[in-house]
């Protein structure tokens, strides 16, 4: 310890040192360590506080601070919620190098795993796994094993973190970890989705196998997802479409045909192939479809991520879409414009086309940044063609006056590549570039020395009058790479200036010795070259030259001139390759072809960091080819319900739209088949509706959101369902899920899990081909939230098309208030389409009365309301619900006994029955013989308790607290026949 | 046991720790040993391991180069791989040349410049770039939004509240609150009064609700809300961004407009926005908060709004599109062989101002290098030229039209020098207030949800964005 002393003063004086540079006020607080273990070992929560504020503020600026380590992690159990949090960034800094103090803290953070609070659950879960410390791992994983069955989204979003975290401690982990993976992918909240695919992504991204039945779930959940997660899912969801679909562009033309949602059975996909040359899976379909929208994100990734997705998947005639977007990001921040731009350019390469109409959007601003300015001048180049060369090329006149040297370089080969690629403009190419040749700026004359000799190497012979002008820059231009490149024309092409080389090569043998190499070289070579052309003229000079190079000091130079000598002076020793040196120096050779740097630059995955880098950095996927034949597209069907095909589609729902602020207690969504779904494919559904396995096992981990897949109901009543099906019903599911039964304390609640019944408004028959039905769809009616809204789907079953559909007329009781939906102006014969209006009942049962109005046509229907859906659900405790039902004794409590139906004898059951038959939440309960739900009626917000308890036998009792009486009374008689029947 | 009470004597834990703990954390410790089935000092460091994650690791610079704030989501990185950006930096000359992404042999840094410093990310393994840019630069924002601006004085007065964000931030290098509403339920903005009082009583800047708003599906919005005086207003600000050439015609010309929004309305309003002219807006984006299919399908802005301010939605209006021009020039530059010196002549007049008067109009040229001085006269408003940067800044104020604003003199040029081949650029900076250049109007804004009545307002304003007049 005599050591530790000596280090710790040490430590001191440099902590002395460094905060005399510092001008803030550390120099008097940081004098001494004892002062901050004096303020952390005191009673005070202020003082612990300003300790833990200037540690936090040390490490910030990567001080050391790792001396005070037992001090600090003493107060890991503080009940101050600062100070915990400091303690907590601490702990998560120096847990590494303190590994044995460090496991004192993990009791506190094992303790916050079994809190009550979702939020306290969380936040240890993610103190935890951030304490990088092996032995801890076992722990680790059992905590994350928990967590990855919470009824919490928020805690299962902090469990699908903490899988890379202890992935990187410890790999061996991994099968472990990919079974909670997998289990969290089925996981049907937004708020988890995004995280759990990062964890798959750094653990497991291989195991494509896991995504199949949670495809169609990720595709329909994305534009609800939180914004980081959805990069991480579309990315990931490029690579699935990549192995699971075909090439949408197979065969050139296919790409204007395209089969939208086509939902047609397999048999009928294969006579379609033999007929077709190409069609695509609607799954495919769905992805684009579902990421469309997220190209109006606010978040440049996220843009960045649907335009890579649509470029590598989607068929060449509907790339274009991205184009607009992508070019609106170039007004973001210069970091942003830099990546887009990059992208922008490896696209226009291979899909022309799509930038074209943005040109203007792409030209240079004297202000931009250079690395702006070459990359925009790539993206120029590339999409220059015959049609819009001139208008480029006058903008690239303006910028070879920029005063931006590096710039007008990069314009001057833009302006090379515009000439190879498009021959028309190659002669006004090269008279511009011969202009700049007068320049004043040697930099500017370099490059286009450099361009120029690219360009004459294509048509020598027509421009020896150019080769003769270069010949006389050899006196001015000092830039070695132009000098070099001027040298090697006149060799090339000295035949067409026959007098003017061996001149040339006599002013550079005097200038010899103080040439950089690459002139040196050339030098060389045009001696050579004359040699053999020439050798009357040159043959003194050419020995003088390689003299020279004999002794020159590079090594390089000394080999060439060494190789050259024997190779074109004849001797008695050089064999028979001297007889072919000049076949071998004046070879025609192949002009250069100027290419994009970007050319190719797709086989990378665009967007990634590998793409800009063009080279692949560690952990890139890579983009797989598409295979030649598509594997079974069946493997995305998931068992549960037929119907998931059709709601695979649906696309309605919105960001953050149809949930009302209320979600998070007892929320509620419905999905109809959308309006392709048309009775060909519900007779497929019919046909398809096998005997299903009813899965217990995912019984226990059924959450809510868009999907209707809904597994709880169907083991029961497969009859009704079929029904159901008939009927083009919908389902609705649950949210609340509950823990396995044997974890302890926090499994109470299991959700309510209820099927939406849809009612008919309209008979086709009496609607003269117009059919109409409505269901509840329990959703908050966002323009007014006591409302209760009623969605309804219209079916045009006649021949012609239906117009202007709307409500006229609404007679309605007192007090009553109807928000019509949007006029629907035109529904085609053979569409469906749906609309959601709001009907405020004042918490009463009577029928709103209206007209259905087409063009041509007024029908009389209404409304009536079961009494169940005249309440949405509330999120209420079990302490909270008994003493609410404490105050609604006497006259408001109803209560009745009754004999369960014997198919309903579970808690599972009853619970689905209650919340099918009433817009109810499950209230968590303590007793596995009673089940209580709770609901406040829409307009008054009154409370509706009810309860059921079991007995021995099928006996039960229901209790039904309720303010108003008389929906008190009607809920029990709907309740009682929904358990009884 | 024995093993275990050797362990604490060993790290000399006070009796109080010893206290604190509780018998199970010692059996637990214990069984650490068991289950790890290795001594606790030969464990392989975790940094061994292969570690994929987003952000490693983020390092705020300075201007001169000073790494003043350091914070890493998993193992420490040392500050020398800085080096590698401080030798691009060097190279680049300009700040804004910097690459923003970088390779090192282990590495690769990922940079954003806002406010004159570098936020530079550590990055080890793929991750796509924007993906980083666009949180450093919600980082900043979050700065902003928190501090009012985003300098390394501010930073470093409120180092702790910096780190606390950065905490909630990202976790493992995933980004996890992003929403400033989520934010400031649980890190409270820095405010006068309370440091006063926080320094006296040992408050704190952790609220001390637990945030909701994470659980939310809106979390943009936090619950709870009220206001004595609900009011919602929006400022619909235009840039355009145009390049005219020598002779004034349109080169190039494209809307940048922005929706910003100041909501302050109690409880969950539901708004919902309209527009006269629609059509106009063809290419959007919006903050998260607004239903697409609404628009999709109606063309109108269906929202909760955040609490406070928020950028409700930006639109491009491109260069396809006619795009009225508000101001013409009538330059001419001119630099003479003989005499070294040059001539400068320019005039500004009204073009398509939708009769509105055009305010805070200012030209900014930056001059070729060979200009040493500036000797001018304008007839209305300032010119200054600086000889350091060569800029000529002319300050006009208001346009009057029937007073055309003229600056016009001589240039004094360094002598031996040949003449610039290039000319300047001028960049033009302008205001039209109550108007937006497109023509976009908002029609009427109404709430639902909520029975108060709100104070409504939309502003309009349009500005030169990157308006350049080449000559």
């Amino acid at each position: 310890s005599s050591k530790n002393i000596i280090n710790y003063n040490f430590y001191e004086l440099v902590i002395l040192f460094n905060s005399a540079n510092d001008n803030k006020i550390f120099y008097l607080i940081w004098s001494s360590h004892d002062d901050l273990k004096e303020m952390l070992d005191s009673n005070k929560d202020s003082l612990k506080l300003e300790a833990m504020k200037r540690i936090v503020a040390m490490i910030a600026r990567g001080k050391n601070a790792s001396d005070l380590f037992p001090a600090v992690v003493k107060n890991v159990a503080c009940k101050n919620i600062e100070v915990k949090k400091l303690v907590y960034v601490y702990l998560v800094r120096y847990a590494e190098e303190q590994q044995d103090l460090a496991l004192l803290s993990i009791s506190t953070f094992q303790r916050g795993l079994k809190d009550p609070n979702q939020l306290i659950r969380a936040s240890a879960l993610r103190v935890l796994s951030s304490i990088r410390v092996t032995i801890i791992v076992p722990i680790m994983m059992l905590a994350i094993k928990e967590a990855a069955s919470d009824m919490s989204p928020y805690v299962r979003k902090t469990a699908a973190h903490a899988i890379p975290k202890l992935y990187s401690l410890d790999p061996e982990q991994k099968d472990q970890l990919i079974e909670v993976i997998e289990k969290l992918l089925a996981d049907k909240t937004t708020l988890v989705a995004g995280s759990v695919v990062m964890a798959f992504e750094e653990v497991c991204p291989e195991r494509i196998d896991l995504i199949h039945k949670n495809y169609r779930k990720l595709c329909n959940l994305l534009i609800d997802v939180e914004e980081w997660g959805q990069v991480v899912i579309i990315n990931m969801l490029t690579r699935y479409a990549r192995t699971q679909f075909l090439n949408p562009n197979i065969n050139g033309g296919s790409g204007d045909k395209t089969f939208y949602g086509s939902d047609e059975d397999e048999d009928e996909d294969e006579e379609e192939k033999e007929k077709k040359p190409y069609v695509m899976d609607p799954d495919h379909r769905l992805l684009l479809r579902n990421t469309k929208p997220l190209l109006q994100s606010r978040n440049a990734a996220v843009v960045m991520a649907v335009a890579q997705l649509y470029f590598h998947l989607a068929p060449k005639a509907e790339v274009g879409v991205i184009a607009k977007a992508l070019v609106r990001l170039l007004r973001s921040h210069s970091e942003v414009q830099y990546v887009v731009l990059q992208n922008v350019a490896t696209m226009s390469i291979k899909r022309r086309g799509m930038f074209e109409p943005y040109l203007k959007s792409f030209y240079i601003r004297s202000t931009d940044p250079t690395q702006i300015k070459v990359l925009k001048l790539e993206v120029l180049t590339n999409l220059a063609n015959e049609t819009n060369i001139s208008t480029i090329l006058r903008e690239f006149q303006t910028y070879i006056k920029s005063m931006d040297k590096d710039f007008v370089a990069a314009t001057i080969q833009a302006i090379g590549r515009c000439a190879t690629n498009i021959s028309e403009v190659r002669d006004t190419c090269l008279n511009g570039l011969v202009q700049l040749l007068s320049n004043r700026d040697e930099l500017v004359v370099a490059e286009s020395v450099v361009v120029i000799k690219k360009l004459l190497q294509m048509q020598p012979e027509k421009h020896s009058d150019i080769i003769k002008h270069m010949a006389k820059l050899t006196d001015n231009i000092q830039v070695p790479m132009a000098r070099a490149s001027i040298l090697w024309l006149i060799g090339e092409y000295c035949e067409h200036v026959p007098k003017i080389a061996p001149d040339v090569l006599r002013k550079m043998a005097k200038s010899f010795t103080n040439e950089e190499d690459i002139v040196k070289l050339q030098i060389i070579n045009l001696a050579a070259k004359l040699y053999l052309t020439n050798s009357k003229q040159t043959k003194l000079l050419t020995q003088y030259v390689l003299n020279l190079a004999k002794y020159d000091q590079n090594y390089d130079i000394r080999d060439r001139a060494r190789f050259i000598r024997q190779l074109i002076v004849p001797t008695e020793k050089s064999g028979a390759l001297s007889k072919y040196a000049k076949k071998l120096f004046l070879a025609l050779k192949p002009a250069p072809v100027l290419e994009s740097p970007f050319k190719d630059r797709d086989h990378f995955q665009l967007g990634s960091l590998s793409h800009l880098l063009n080279a692949k950095a560690g952990g890139y996927q890579e983009l797989p080819d598409w295979p030649e034949a598509a594997p079974d597209p069946s493997v995305r069907n998931v068992e549960v319900k037929e119907s998931v095909r059709a709601v695979g589609t649906v696309t309605h729902r919105d960001t953050g739209a149809l949930w009302g602020p209320q979600r998070m207690e007892g929320s509620e969504s419905c999905s109809f088949p959308r309006a392709q779904s048309s009775e060909e494919e519900e007779r497929k559904h019919q046909r398809k509706s096998k005997p299903r396995k009813s899965e217990s096992e995912s019984e226990s981990d059924e959450d809510e959101e868009s999907e209707s897949e809904s597994s709880q109901s169907e083991s029961e009543d497969s009859e009704s369902e079929a029904e159901v099906k008939k009927k083009k019903k919908v389902q609705t599911r649950v949210n609340y899920r509950g823990r396995p039964q044997e974890e302890g304390v926090f499994l109470q609640t299991i959700a309510p899990s209820s099927t939406l019944k849809s009612y008919e408004l309209l008979h086709r028959i009496t609607g003269e081909g117009l059919s109409v039905e409505y269901c509840f769809s329990r959703q908050p009616f966002s323009p007014d939230a006591n409302m209760v809204a009623v969605q309804m789907q219209f079916t045009n079953n006649a021949s012609s098309d239906t117009k202007n559909l709307h409500i006229e007329d609404v007679k309605l009781q007192s007090g009553m208030r109807v928000k019509e939906f949007p006029e629907i102006e035109l529904l085609p014969a053979g569409e469906t389409a749906t609309a959601v209006m709001g009907i405020d009942f004042c918490d009463s049962t009577q029928a709103a009365n209206f007209q259905l109005c087409t063009h041509t046509r007024k029908f009389f229907v209404s409304i009536q309301p079961p009494v169940g859906e005249l309440m949405r659900p509330v999120f209420l405790t079990e302490n909270e619900f008994k003493k609410e039902q404490g105050q609604l004794m006497g006259m408001n409590e109803i209560t009745e006994k009754l004999t369960l139906d014997v198919k309903c004898r579970n808690e599972h059951t009853i619970v689905q029955r209650v919340t099918t038959a009433a817009n109810l939440s499950r209230v968590p309960c303590g007793s596995d013989k009673e089940c209580r739900f709770a609901g406040r009626t829409v307009t008054s917000g009154s409370l509706v308790l009810v309860t059921v308890a079991t007995k021995e036998e099928g006996a039960a009792q229901l209790t039904v607290n309720c303010e108003k009486m008389v929906i008190g009374t009607m809920l029990v008689k709907d309740i009682l026949q929904a358990l009884t029947q | 046991m024995n093993h275990s009470q050797g362990f604490l004597k060993d790290i000399q834990i006070s009796c109080l720790v010893v206290g604190w703990l509780l018998s199970n954390t010692a059996s637990i410790i214990l069984s650490f040993r068991v289950w790890g089935g290795q001594s606790m000092t030969d464990s392989a460091p975790s940094w061994f391991f292969y570690s994929a994650e987003m952000i490693h690791s983020l390092f705020l610079i300075n201007h001169l180069g000073d790494i003043f704030l350091e914070k890493h989501w998993k193992s420490v990185i040392s500050r020398s791989v800085c080096d590698y950006f401080f030798e691009a930096r060097e190279k680049a000359v300009d700040p804004e040349n910097v690459p923003p992404v970088l390779q090192t042999p282990h590495h690769y840094l990922i940079s954003i410049y806002r406010g004159k410093l570098f936020f530079l990310s550590v990055i080890q393994t793929e991750v796509p770039p924007l993906f980083v840019i666009e949180f450093l630069h919600r980082v900043a924002d979050t700065f902003q939004d928190y501090f009012g601006e985003c300098s390394e004085s501010v930073i470093s007065d409120n180092l702790v509240i910096v780190y606390e964000l950065l905490e909630e931030m990202l976790d493992n290098g995933f980004p996890l609150a992003t929403e400033s509403n989520v934010l400031k339920e649980m890190i409270r903005p820095p405010n006068i009064l309370r440091s006063v009082v926080n320094t006296l009583t040992g408050g704190s800047n952790v609220g001390e609700t637990l945030p909701q708003g994470q659980l939310s599906n809106i979390p943009w919005r936090r619950a709870g809300v009220k206001y004595a005086n609900n009011e919602a207003y929006f400022d619909v600000t235009e840039e355009i961004d145009a390049i005219v050439d020598k002779s004034g015609t349109t080169v190039s010309a494209e809307i940048q407009g922005v929706i910003e929004a100041c909501v302050k309305l109690s409880g969950m309003p539901d708004l919902t926005m309209s527009f006269m002219n629609p059509r106009l807006l063809d290419d959007v984006s919006f903050h998260p908060c607004v239903r697409f299919r609404r628009w999709e399908s109606e063309r109108v802005l269906s929202f909760i709004p955040p609490d406070g301010n928020f950028t409700l939605m930006t639109y491009h209006i491109s260069s396809q599109n006619l795009v009225a021009i508000p101001v013409y020039v009538k330059q001419s530059i001119n630099f003479f062989e003989a005499g070294s010196c040059g001539r400068l002549d320019i005039t500004i007049g009204p073009k398509q101002t939708m009769g509105k008067t055009v305010e805070d109009l200012k030209v900014t040229i930056h001059m070729p290098k060979a200009v040493l001085n500036a000797n001018l006269t304008a007839t209305q408003g300032n010119y200054t030229y600086d000889c350091t940067t060569k800029m000529l800044v002319w300050d006009i104020g208001k346009l009057n039209p029937q007073k055309l604003p003229n600056l016009r003199g001589s240039l004094s040029m360094q002598t031996g020098v040949p003449n610039p081949e290039e000319n300047p650029s001028l960049n033009i900076d302008l205001k039209i207030q109550q108007l937006a250049i497109s023509g976009l109007k908002v029609s009427r804004l109404d709430m639902y949800g909520e029975k108060y009545k709100p104070f409504k307002g939309v502003k309009y304003v349009t500005k030169a964005g990157k308006f350049q007049v080449r000559t």
